[in-house]
């Protein structure tokens, strides 16, 4: 049995040491917000947050993520009160498609937590490995300062407070 | 009255020693001159120079990460303190502007600066004193119509008396031999074209071979592998540990491409160079290609049928064929024992494993780690720095990517892993000093380097990492 904590919740789980987090998290604890995309860690669709740092779950394996907090995008807030990143989403409809959504959320969350106020630059630096092909670029970088904006204002704190 | 006359003389000897040591050291300044015109360089001259000055690799150590190209400011951590690089854009305050074209030789040639101070030999000098003054005239037209830039050098931090420079004249006169390029009438003329490149101004020696406690190249172990920021540069001679022994052809594949199918990718601060090489003619790379070759030689047999063992081994996944995946998991788990063992053979095949074993083609699949010379060098470094930062994307342009698991790893895991992966692809013992080599890598000891992979795409050329930034 390994221990996992995800979005504050402790699981205690029956699975390999070597299965990919992304599966877990997927398939054992239904949490399907980050996708299975290229599975070689070169598009970042299943992006969490490890210890706040932004990781490809779909390359670690559960035993480097036992005994550490999992932070997936349901951790951000919920479909009702949705946490200040995804309100900026939603706010810049930056998705199209939707599929890299999540774990663009995801590293853009564990940016603001180490930076709260990037810069352009520093955004396109921390976000380079995460892919879009649709090409909604634009409008994620619209949302991800929105973002910023948004954590440092008073209402933020009704939504994605799950520890990092 | 013997001991007196006795102290006398040694008096005298001591005079004339240290006299003669300062006529030695002691070199006049060179006048200032105008900055010139970039008019007044013919372009023909200026282009020779650009090539040239990227085939000597001088952006990467003249260019502060991020900074404005050839105007220095870059940290070279020794083990005799900190040096910075100099501005070597035209500027008139800060830079070589008011440097004539005979300062400039002086300074490739000598290790002397304008005003006449010796300069750090963290400047190869002992290499581009080789260089002929046909070639330093193109290089020194380059450097004279780039754009100018301001930018003082930061103050070097050097242990005494080492942060004296007219120490640096003592270590020339023990380790530096003056003198241009002379031709070997022993080799043709592509052996002497690779030579006076490899020797000079692309001074490969300067990394891959072992340097003694006054930071001097140890002639005596020519290419048997030195470092180069907190990497381990692999042996080029007979001693390469290269799982598969490297041929000519291979050479200039991968010194073209920064790849090869039997070695992996060019990584490290070999990756821009790779890139700055793609100023070379085909001829030229061709010519070095041939020189790096004789000097590792014909393998052994023995080495030369391991290789060929090697390469059939993992042809079936390299080709993509049946992945060997299931089996060599289930064979290594048999082989392991204890808990750290085990947990190297998790990471491995949940982290490395899909790229690593995947089959896909080099360069955009990973390499199967029985050809990487990573689980076979001397030093687990190499392998520790891939693994905590992968290879970065490349700006603008495709090129072989690997995930970096910093953030993901302990040193525990980090360990446990490498030990793993020494054992399944390695050949030789295990590692000594995992634990300071990954306690190194972390900390700021080496500011390792860490570049993108040189551009593997024909389509885009190849360019220079630190240039596009």
């Amino acid at each position: 049995m390994i221990k996992l904590t995800v979005n504050g919740h402790e699981h205690m789980l029956n699975a390999e040491p070597d299965t990919p987090l992304l599966y877990v998290l997927r398939d054992q604890l239904a949490l399907n917000g980050a996708k299975f995309g290229c599975g070689l860690g070169q598009c970042g669709a299943c992006t969490v947050m490890l210890n706040g740092e932004a990781v490809f779950s779909c390359l670690t394996p559960l035993l480097l993520a036992a005994g550490k907090n999992v932070t997936t995008v349901e951790g951000l807030g919920t479909e009702r009160s949705p946490g200040p990143m995804q309100r900026a989403f939603i706010e810049e409809q930056a998705a199209q498609c939707g599929y890299c959504i999540a774990g663009m959320m995801m590293r853009a969350q564990a940016l603001l937590r180490k930076n709260p106020s990037p810069s352009d630059a520093d955004i396109r630096t921390a976000m380079q490995p995460n892919l879009c092909r649709c090409g909604s670029h634009m409008r994620i970088m619209r949302a991800i300062k929105r973002a910023a904006a948004l954590m440092k204002t008073a209402d933020a704190g009704t939504g994605g407070r799950a520890s990092p | 009255m013997v001991l007196s006359r006795l102290i006398g003389l040694v008096v005298l000897l001591v005079v004339l020693v240290s006299g003669s040591f300062g006529v030695f050291a002691w070199h006049s300044a060179i006048p200032a001159i105008d900055p010139p015109q970039a008019s007044s360089f013919e372009p023909e001259l200026v282009r020779r120079g650009a090539a040239l000055a990227s085939i000597g690799n001088c952006n990467t150590c003249h260019t502060r990460d991020n900074g404005p190209s050839f105007a220095g400011g870059l940290r070279i951590p020794t083990q005799f303190g900190s040096i910075f690089t100099t501005n070597i854009t035209p500027d008139a305050e800060t830079g070589i502007g008011r440097w004539s074209e005979a300062a400039f030789a002086r300074a490739m040639h000598e290790g002397i600066d304008r005003e006449g101070r010796h300069l750090y030999p963290a400047f190869p000098y002992d290499h581009f004193t080789h260089i002929t003054g046909e070639d330093i005239r193109a290089l020194y037209a380059y450097f004279m119509t780039r754009q100018p830039v301001r930018a003082e050098t930061p103050p070097n931090d050097l242990r005494f008396p080492l942060n004296l420079r007219f120490m640096i004249a003592g270590w020339k006169l023990l380790f530096f031999r003056q003198g241009v390029f002379q031709p070997d009438s022993q080799h043709d003329a592509a052996w002497n074209r690779g030579a006076y490149f490899v020797e000079g101004l692309s001074h490969c020696s300067s990394c891959h071979t072992p340097r003694n406690w006054l930071g001097a190249e140890q002639r005596d172990q020519r290419y048997s592998g030195g470092e180069a920021e907190g990497w381990t540069a692999y042996a080029l001679n007979a001693s390469s540990p290269s799982p598969v022994p490297w041929d000519q052809d291979a050479l200039l594949h991968y010194l073209r491409y920064g790849w090869h199918a039997a070695h992996g990718i060019a990584r490290g601060p070999l990756a821009p160079v790779i890139g700055n090489l793609g100023a070379l003619s085909d001829d030229d790379l061709s010519a070095i290609a041939t020189y790096i070759a004789d000097i590792a030689g014909p393998p052994s047999p023995e080495r030369a049928q391991r290789g060929r063992a090697i390469l059939n081994r993992t042809t079936a996944t390299a080709a993509g064929a049946a992945s060997t995946n299931g089996d060599s998991i289930a064979s290594t788990t048999t082989m392991t024992t204890t808990g750290d063992e085990s947990d190297g053979a998790a990471i491995f095949a949940a982290s490395c494993a899909p790229c690593h074993e995947s089959g896909r083609a080099m360069p955009y699949g990973g390499i199967d780690l029985a050809r990487s010379t990573g689980p076979n060098g001397p030093t687990a470094r190499n392998l520790i720095n891939v693994v905590l930062w992968g290879l970065p994307p490349s700006n603008g342009q495709r090129s072989p990517i690997m995930p970096g698991f910093m953030d993901v790893m302990s040193d525990d895991q980090l360990r446990a892993l490498l030990i793993y992966v020494r054992q399944r692809f390695g050949d030789g013992p295990a590692w000594t000093n995992i634990d300071r080599d990954i306690r190194d890598a972390r900390s700021d000891k080496f500011d390792v380097g860490i570049y993108p992979a040189p551009s593997s795409d024909p389509a885009f050329g190849v360019v220079s990492e630190r240039e596009v930034r």
